[in-house]
């Protein structure tokens, strides 16, 4: 934290300047698809959201690993921190790719392999917010939402995989898959700086969220000390 | 033996029971996920007709009739086809060669009747300009096989 926070506004400084930049890129410079036309636009705020949703999980259950093993407290307030950011991009991901499957497959929502196994992402990070505060006792809610998000990992892979293990209406992956990404250059840099964008966006919201936490915490201890006299 | 030893063996045994408990239950549900068949497995009687189900492939080029609002096309996965009609309205991506699903119900023939028409678009992106140099070169999907 002592490193943390004078880079803070540095940080959000690059996060928007970066965001930006992506933005002008996805949407005004790089070229019309040949099948979507203009429609692939939205690519460029769908598919980091969902790249973001599985990240974000991935770090948490990292945190909730080392959390439950060495009981190390920052990890469990960085899990607890991270799981609304996660739900938000969640949300994004799904609301974009409804969007997007309107015009293109004719429909807002299909009961695919991907889009459920999403779809319960989603409900797992709501899950662990609720279970979080769901005690009185803060450090026994942590533990509970720690093996949750541990039990929720296995879903992490079916999603990855999903489009490859089933018939899915969703297609494969374009650009983490075996013999390089299927998508153009023109197209892929504005995909991937937006996805960098938003993994700073998730960077300083992680420290604001863990700062607030940290003085949380602090003012608790401090009130409980007051009131023993 | 430490409490973190003991700890990190708990939750290593409790993580490869839970992804063998996940990979049987993915395993039974095998044929219950698949959102759609195949062409050859319509072929193989794999689907009973009558039953409501979902099916996907091409469109073959050049099998595309339509008359007003009604529309007949097969469609392929390379080695057999599917014979499908439908009144409706077409989605924007729908083409010859393109990827579709459709839901409806197969008779006795193994045509199929379709009440819904999906695309489903593959996992490529390119900008149209280089689509139609390379389609002026003669280069197009040169790649795939067929």
């Amino acid at each position: 934290m002592a490193i943390a926070n004078p880079c803070l506004p540095w940080l959000a400084l690059l996060t928007v300047a970066c965001l930006i930049w992506g933005l002008y890129l996805s949407l005004f410079a790089s070229p019309a698809d040949y099948q979507q036309s203009e429609t692939v636009r939205i690519m460029y705020v769908h598919v980091p959201s969902a790249w973001m949703a599985l990240f974000i999980y991935s770090v948490m259950a990292i945190a909730s690993l080392v959390a439950v093993i060495w009981r190390h407290p920052l990890a469990e307030i960085a899990a607890q921190a991270s799981a609304p950011i996660g739900a938000a991009f969640t949300f994004c991901a799904l609301v974009t790719g409804s969007l997007w499957g309107k015009p293109m497959w004719g429909t807002w929502w299909v009961w695919d392999a991907r889009l459920t196994s999403v779809l319960i992402l989603f409900f797992i990070y709501l899950a662990h917010m609720a279970l979080t505060s769901a005690f009185d006792d803060p450090a026994r809610g942590r533990r509970a939402a720690a093996i949750l998000c541990l039990v929720g990992f296995v879903n992490v892979p079916i999603i990855k995989f999903s489009v490859e293990w089933w018939n899915t209406l969703h297609q494969p992956a374009s650009v983490l898959k075996l013999g390089g990404p299927s998508i153009h250059a023109d197209m892929l840099w504005p995909l991937l700086i937006m996805a960098l964008a938003f993994k700073l966006i998730y960077l300083c919201l992680l420290i604001v969220r863990m700062r607030n936490e940290l003085m949380a915490a602090r003012v608790r201890n401090l009130t409980a000390a007051r009131a023993r006299g | 033996m430490g409490r973190k030893q003991r700890r990190l063996i708990i939750i290593a045994l409790s993580a490869l029971c839970l992804a063998a408990a996940a990979a049987l239950v993915m395993l039974a549900f095998r044929d219950n996920i698949v959102f759609f068949f195949g062409p050859t497995e319509i072929k193989e009687g794999k689907v009973q007709p009558g039953k409501r189900i979902k099916i996907g492939g091409l469109v073959v080029e050049g099998s595309v009739v339509k008359a007003g609002e009604k529309v007949s096309f097969s469609i392929t996965d390379g080695s057999e086809n599917v014979d499908i009609s439908y009144v409706g309205i077409l989605p924007d991506l729908f083409r010859e060669g393109q990827g579709i699903v459709a839901e409806g119900v197969l008779n006795q023939n193994l045509a199929f009747t379709a009440s819904e028409v999906l695309a489903k678009h593959d996992e490529n992106y390119m900008p149209s300009e280089v689509a139609d140099a390379l389609k002026k070169s003669g280069h197009w999907k040169e790649g795939e096989e067929q």
